[in-house]
């Protein structure tokens, strides 16, 4: 393949970066070309990514990802390291596909966090359902711009997606934007999103029981993340994502 | 055990206890009863140190220790334990892992080995029974979904696990059925019936003080104790009403 020209240098103009660290970025800038996905008709794959860059580093991973008929992709994200860790996810979902994303995006200090996802569901019959939960600290950003595009004549369409956000310190952010364009009358798409705060409530009842607040912090943000990565088939993966997210949430303090 | 002395506490500045003192020694069990706004709940916040309840003025010493100089989980971790009015619901985490880490927070506050995952469920499962509630529900989250009588066995079933020196239970009583109200009941003075324990019942009724009697009677109003006296006060406040008896 012919080298392409390099992307222009995203700004905050540009709508799938109106939240992001574009100077951390233009500090790698060019990035390396999407990742490429095919999943063949009937096939079930299964991706596992951890984005721990060290400190400091800015990672941009794009991925475009095509699914075939009744093929079915499951993606758990867990995006935590970086000061610019940025992924994003662009899925062609044909005749009864079915994307699945659970991710945690878990930020602190100055970091900036983002997930973006285009589902175009072309076909009639697939599905979709995203599962996305944001823990910001310090002057941490995390976003999710989650775009579905349901085509003219994909009807049965099935796309969930959910975002919840929970905010640490005065100063953390969290961006969430969901886009539907919808041009197929028989679908179904639900969304949610919400950001909050640690319970006060819970925190005072588990320091009564004798938690101290540290620990009982933990446990709520352990619990806000929890059975996000359950699900996930290959076990040494699934404990070495377990256990990341916990380190990360005890740096968070 | 406990001494309250002329204390003084205020709630977003508004004052809402205004000098009360009490003294609960080992072995005894105590009520307090009062009208809506009396300051009860407050009394059990500000003895649990509940962020928000502001301590202006008085003392309040536990087993020789200043209670109010602690830490809520300190306070815990010390021996008091307090019974919610409205237990909260906590999405995510279970029972028997929440319990098993507040036990083990409070055996490594006072110095001792942390229970085994098997020691602790023979525990959690005795006290379970004793209050008639299903190991099955100790399996799901912190009160998700538990209806309001489930919620306060949960509450005992957490006082058996923890096994405190002094049990202040907030309003236990409300939300109970007369079924409920005698296992709960039964379950408190199994539990907290000890020559070396006492207890601090708040209650806005008479009824759960047929199960559960007390040894002293105290009446809340306007942020202090107004009179105090045996099991006959709150028989006298069930047939006469708050204002009679406080009038009197």
């Amino acid at each position: 393949m012919n080298a392409a020209l390099p992307l222009p240098l995203p700004t905050r103009k540009d709508e799938a970066w109106r939240y992001s660290d574009v100077e951390a970025a233009a500090r790698i800038w060019s990035v390396d070309k999407p990742k490429r996905l095919v999943v063949a008709p009937g096939e079930a794959l299964a991706l596992a990514l951890l984005q721990d860059a060290d400190a400091g580093a800015a990672v941009v991973l794009d991925h475009v990802v095509e699914i075939g008929a009744g093929g079915t992709l499951a993606v758990h994200l867990l995006n935590l390291g970086g000061t610019l860790g940025r992924v994003t996810f662009d899925v062609t979902l044909a005749r009864g596909a079915h994307f699945e994303l659970k991710a945690a995006l878990l930020g602190g200090e100055a970091q900036t966090l983002e997930l973006v996802t285009t589902l175009r569901h072309a076909e009639p019959d697939a599905t979709s359902d995203q599962r996305v939960r944001a823990i910001a600290a310090g002057r941490a950003t995390t976003n999710y711009l989650g775009q579905i595009q349901v085509a003219r004549g994909a009807q049965k369409t099935d796309a969930a997606q959910s975002f919840k956000a929970m905010l640490l310190d005065r100063t953390a952010a969290a961006n969430a934007k969901p886009e539907l364009e919808i041009f197929a009358d028989d679908v179904k798409c639900a969304h949610g999103a919400s950001v909050g705060e640690l319970d006060r409530a819970a925190l005072f009842y588990m320091a009564s029981r004798g938690l101290p607040p540290a620990r009982a912090k933990a446990l709520l943000l352990e619990a806000f993340i929890a059975g996000l990565f359950d699900d996930m088939d290959d076990e040494a993966e699934r404990a070495r994502f377990h256990d990341a997210a916990r380190s990360k949430l005890e740096a968070l303090e | 055990m406990l001494t309250i002395s002329n204390l003084h506490a205020t709630v977003a500045d508004k004052p809402i206890l205004k000098g009360l003192s009490l003294t609960i020694n080992a072995g005894e069990i105590h009520a307090i009863m009062g009208p809506n706004g009396a300051g009860k709940s407050t009394l059990a916040y500000t003895l649990g140190g509940r962020p928000g309840y502001e301590v202006t003025g008085g003392s309040a010493t536990f087993e020789g220790a200043d209670l109010l100089d602690m830490e809520p989980h300190e306070r815990a971790a010390a021996g008091l334990f307090l019974g919610f009015q409205y237990p909260v619901e906590i999405p995510g985490v279970s029972n028997v892992q929440f319990l098993r880490e507040a036990l083990n927070s409070q055996r490594l506050g006072r110095g001792e080995e942390p229970l085994s995952a098997a020691d602790f469920l023979r525990l959690a499962r005795e006290k379970a029974g004793l209050l008639g509630m299903d190991m099955e529900m100790l399996k799901r989250p912190v009160n998700v979904g538990f209806s309001g009588g489930e919620k306060k066995r949960a509450e005992m079933v957490q006082m058996g696990i923890l096994d405190p020196r002094l049990a202040i239970l907030d309003e236990t009583d409300s939300g109970l059925d007369i079924d409920a109200l005698k296992t709960v009941g039964a379950g408190i003075n199994t539990i907290m019936r000890a020559s070396d324990k006492a207890v601090l019942l708040i209650t806005h009724y008479q009824r759960l003080l047929d199960y559960v009697r007390p040894d002293f009677v105290h009446i809340l109003a306007d942020g202090r104790i107004v009179r105090s006296g045996g099991p006959e006060l709150a028989l006298a406040l069930e047939r006469e009403g708050y204002a009679e008896v406080i009038a009197a």
